[in-house]
């Protein structure tokens, strides 16, 4: 007898409001192993997840899970897996032992066994000292591994977690994967876990890679990276700024991403080091062949299925304002308190003309608080804040229309079109007459809307949006832009693009300013400041930030590496006054 | 199987011992509970008054006479005016133009030879009509203060007042004619249609919102359970809404409860039970706290307040309208508590009013069964 599969997919389908979720999806996953559902926002994986766990019922094809029906029996599959959803379904004004009680009666958990797992889930997780608290009161990391407590409070023999690392600080994240390893190790668990985080793959057995409702790949995460031998390299250039070398690049590649150092490089075929080096720019670069990853794989693949062009650099003209050295944004012991929570606690940074300056850090690290001062949304409790040389306590109207805005959420209306959206923000920051027709072209052309230029933008995929929001955000030629984690969610590709985009924009002479928790998207920044619980921990360009985790075992240090040893750094400190 | 049944009794426990922790920690739905009938029950027992009293009316005697301010003193004697002389009546006419009097009695200069006539004297009475209410109340009550002064004045001449019919009124149930007696009952309706109503309607669509039903839905709990568990503790909290509204009626309000208390809360739990429904129901097919709220207020509670009968009588509305009420669940219960409290346990009222309120009941916790599946969608 073959091993049984413990989650078997037959040619899924699934429509929302017309639209496939799902187009078609067979798979198997095997028992014992972390199964990774890989792919951005909107590729289809929490549907998967919902039918799977018998929440949704498919327009057609079938989804067994533990060999039963998911969505005839969905009663005794449920009994039998574990599954948690997104927002982990914790009833936040209980406590942390009333929502594992809760769970353990739901689940039916006999009485003599629960002292012991209580105990156990409690040591795995660390919860065990804030078993009184409020889930509500517990930070997102805590309460991802309560989710992940409560889903396991009676052992399950498939796990189904739904994006359980997103907006979760690196640390957490981590320690998350510990437990996940060890219930697979220990427990002989099987675990189906679904990420938007590519770099999350390589930590699974075997991976099922999703976009736009289909399957593009399973199996082991290496399938994806293995063909991608010989086509990787890691370029540099002296005396030249990494940012323009990533920008300048053309003919056949595939991707360029300022990491650290280096830019990395995708070629779109087996290439030489010399064949490289004729390469317009790279006549005096340095370059070197880099094992290839996970996503340079989908990212090729990706690649092959659009038609997107990977470049399109039409400079954005400079803004004709003076070279001046002097700070564009000044912010000096900034403070900001909600009741008596410090969300912000004294931060200090400046922030040069054409400078790319990034908040990196964790849910609740006071990135977004931050921000809404910076943009005059949000009074400071103390401290003193200039954009463009204003004081926003008394012009923060007249600083507001020098800034360029866009919010995670994109604040677009979905039920007008894209030509109506670009009207209106241009009108909002009063532009008018030929003037805005003039920025109206100009932003269908530069961000290639022209085609949907009559699309409702509800009805926009998600990079699209992103596009959309930015365009809209620099309607009036700001000469400063504030970025709220503008690429959650979105596909690499998107990100990609969106982040020449800035690039361009910065080497124009605008100053961006950036909050994002993709850690790797802090190489692109000039400069950056980690933040945690409302102050800066660290504050230097990429590179040095990165150097200050060096230690002889790990010599080439991740930004995520350096994010966890800054902020381990910063507890020891507090433990030790 | 046994071991099944066991399992559901202790979902079902937590479910419920869940919902009160939250109802503690929560202190809207404490403050919708407790603090809302409270606040109803003052605003209507205290300040809201359906009565006439101290209604501001002007006299105008074109020549005064003993005759003229001895009437006077018999209308400034009842406490339902407040009566002042005008000079002229022109005077009066502006005073009732800028709202400061309702009416205006004129006696006109021949009163006093009129009255001493064998066909007696008419006297001239304006009101005010944009009130209707007041205005009919006003024309009623002078009329009765004319009355008793002219069989007052006839008797203390020894004389029979030539009248062929006697009317003599008799009010029953109520026969202080106090509207509070009549108003607080029916808050008791109003306030439970609140808990009922809006209290499920928020909670079940909170779970939605805050993703918490997706969890529950994927443990081996069905809706069937879930909904109990609403139930259950929104029924509990609603039963001690109506305690406190009863107790407050009777002992700060001195409501007579003529009626069997008992009979009392068996009517109240059967209202809740259907109360309950629409709320879950609401609630099931909204999802969103905000429309659930919305849909809660505009669907039962303002029709609750407006067409049950407890403040408008239900056979003076046009039959249309008329008609739509037969839908609203409150106006069956506000027709069994006000007779409960004021005229006591008649059957042939409280009877088909229950009926009623059971197919009701009947009815929205039907459409919720049916409508809450363990799906998302």
């Amino acid at each position: 007898m073959e091993t049984l599969a413990i989650l078997q997919a037959a040619d899924l389908v699934k429509t929302f409001a017309g639209r496939r979720v799902l187009d078609g999806v067979s798979f198997t996953i095997r028992p014992g192993v972390i199964t990774g559902l890989i792919g951005p926002d909107g590729a289809g994986k929490t549907t998967l997840m919902r039918l799977a766990a018998g929440l949704l019922v498919a327009d057609s094809g079938s989804i067994h899970a533990l060999g039963r029906d998911s969505t005839l029996d969905s009663l005794s599959v449920q009994a039998l897996m574990g599954y948690m959803p997104q927002r982990f379904g914790l009833y936040e004004d209980l406590s942390v032992q009333e929502n594992l009680q809760l769970y353990a009666d739901l689940q039916g958990v006999p009485e003599p066994e629960r002292a012991g797992r209580y105990q156990e889930l409690m040591h795995m997780t660390g919860l065990a000292a804030f078993t009184g608290r409020l889930a509500g009161r517990l930070s997102g990391g805590m309460k991802q591994k309560l989710g992940l407590a409560c889903t396991l409070v009676r052992a399950p023999e498939l796990l189904l977690l739904d994006e359980p690392t997103v907006g979760v600080d690196p640390v957490s994240r981590r320690e998350l994967w510990v437990i996940i390893n060890r219930l697979v190790q220990e427990q002989g668990m099987s675990v189906l876990i679904s990420t938007a985080y590519l770099d999350e793959a390589e930590r699974c057995q075997e991976v099922i890679l999703m976009h736009e409702g289909k399957i593009l790949m399973q199996g082991a995460p290496d399938r994806l990276s293995a063909p991608m031998t010989g086509r990787t390299w890691a370029v540099t250039v002296l005396d030249k700024k990494l940012r323009d070398v990533q920008a300048e690049l053309t003919g056949h590649v595939v991707d360029a991403l300022v990491q650290g150092d280096h830019v990395r490089l995708v070629t779109a075929k087996n290439s030489t080091v010399e064949a490289l080096r004729a390469l317009p720019g790279l006549e005096s670069a340095q370059i070197k062949a880099v094992a290839p990853r996970f996503e340079d794989g989908f990212i090729d693949m990706l690649r092959a299925k659009s038609s997107l062009r990977r470049t399109r650099l039409t400079d954005m003209p400079a803004l004709n304002v003076a070279a001046d050295s002097l700070p564009v944004i000044q912010v000096e012991q900034l403070k900001r308190s909600f009741g008596s929570f410090r969300a912000v606690d004294g931060i200090s940074f400046q922030v040069k003309r054409g400078e790319i300056f990034g908040l990196l850090g964790a849910n609740g690290a006071g990135k977004s608080t931050t921000f809404r001062m910076l943009c005059g949304l949000l009074p400071a409790s103390s401290g003193s804040l200039r954009v463009a040389g204003l004081d926003l306590r008394v012009a923060a109207s007249t600083a507001r229309s020098r800034i360029g805005y866009m919010s995670q959420k994109f604040s677009l209306y979905g039920s007008l079109s894209v030509t109506q959206n670009l009207e209106f923000f241009a009108s909002a920051y009063g532009l008018s007459g030929q003037a805005r027709k003039r920025r109206l072209i100009w932003a269908l052309d530069e961000f290639e809307l022209e085609k949907q230029a009559d699309q409702l933008s509800s009805d926009m995929s998600l990079g699209y949006k992103q596009r959309l929001a930015m365009a809209c955000a620099l309607m009036h030629q700001p000469e400063i832009l504030f970025l709220d984690e503008p690429t959650s969610g979105v596909d690499p590709l998107a990100r990609r693009e969106f982040w020449q985009r800035i690039s361009a924009l910065a080497r124009s002479g605008v100053t961006v300013l950036i909050t994002t928790h993709f850690m790797e998207e802090a190489e692109y920044c000039d400069r950056l400041a980690i933040m945690a619980a409302g102050r800066i921990l660290a504050m230097d360009e990429p590179a040095a930030i990165k150097a200050r985790a060096q230690t002889l075992e790990n010599p080439e240090p991740s930004m995520e590496d350096a994010f966890i040893c800054l902020v381990q750094q910063a507890t020891q400190m507090k433990d030790s006054t | 199987m046994n071991n099944i049944r066991g399992g559901a009794r202790m979902r079902l426990t937590a479910l419920v011992r869940k919902e009160f922790l939250q109802i503690r920690r929560d202190p809207s739905s404490i403050a919708i509970a407790f603090l809302m009938p409270f606040f109803l029950l003052v605003l209507f027992g205290f300040g809201v008054s359906l009565d006439a009293d101290h209604l501001p009316v002007a006299l105008v005697a074109e020549s005064p006479s003993l005759d003229t301010a001895d009437f006077l003193a018999s209308l400034e004697g009842s406490h339902y005016f407040a009566a002042h002389y005008a000079r002229t009546m022109h005077e009066a006419e502006q005073d009732l133009r800028s709202g400061k009097i309702n009416a205006i009695v004129h006696l006109r200069a021949n009163f006093a030879a009129g009255l001493r006539q064998n066909d007696g004297t008419p006297i001239q009475l304006i009101v005010n009509g944009v009130d209707a209410n007041t205005a009919r109340l006003t024309q009623g009550y002078v009329q009765g203060v004319w009355a008793n002064w002219l069989a007052r004045r006839a008797q203390s001449r020894g004389q029979e007042l030539q009248m062929p019919v006697q009317l003599v009124q008799r009010v029953w149930y109520n026969s202080e004619v106090k509207s509070r007696n009549f108003l607080v009952p029916g808050l008791v309706a109003i306030i439970m249609t609140l808990i009922g109503t809006l209290l499920t309607a928020l909670v079940m669509a909170r779970e939605w919102e805050r993703g918490t039903m997706e969890a529950l839905l994927v443990t081996p709990v069905t809706m069937t359970e879930i909904l109990l568990g609403k139930i259950i503790a929104y029924f509990t909290l609603g039963t001690g809404g109506m305690l406190l509204s009863v107790g407050l009626a009777v002992w700060l309000f001195d409501v007579p409860l003529r009626g069997s208390f008992w009979l009392l809360l068996a009517c109240s739990s059967l209202f809740l039970l259907a109360a309950l429904g629409m709320g879950l129901t609401i609630s099931t097919l909204a999802r969103n706290q905000f429309v659930a709220g919305q849909v809660a207020i505009i669907g039962t509670f303002l029709p609750a307040f407006l067409l049950s009968g407890f403040i408008f009588d239900i056979d003076s509305m046009p039959s249309v309208v008329q008609f739509i009420t037969h839908f609203i669940v409150a106006r069956y219960f506000v027709s069994i508590v006000q007779t409960l409290f004021m005229a006591g346990n008649v059957w042939s009222v409280v009877l088909p009013n229950v009926l009623a309120l059971a197919l009701l009941a009947a009815l929205f916790m039907g459409i919720t069964w049916k409508k809450s599946r363990k799906r998302l969608e």
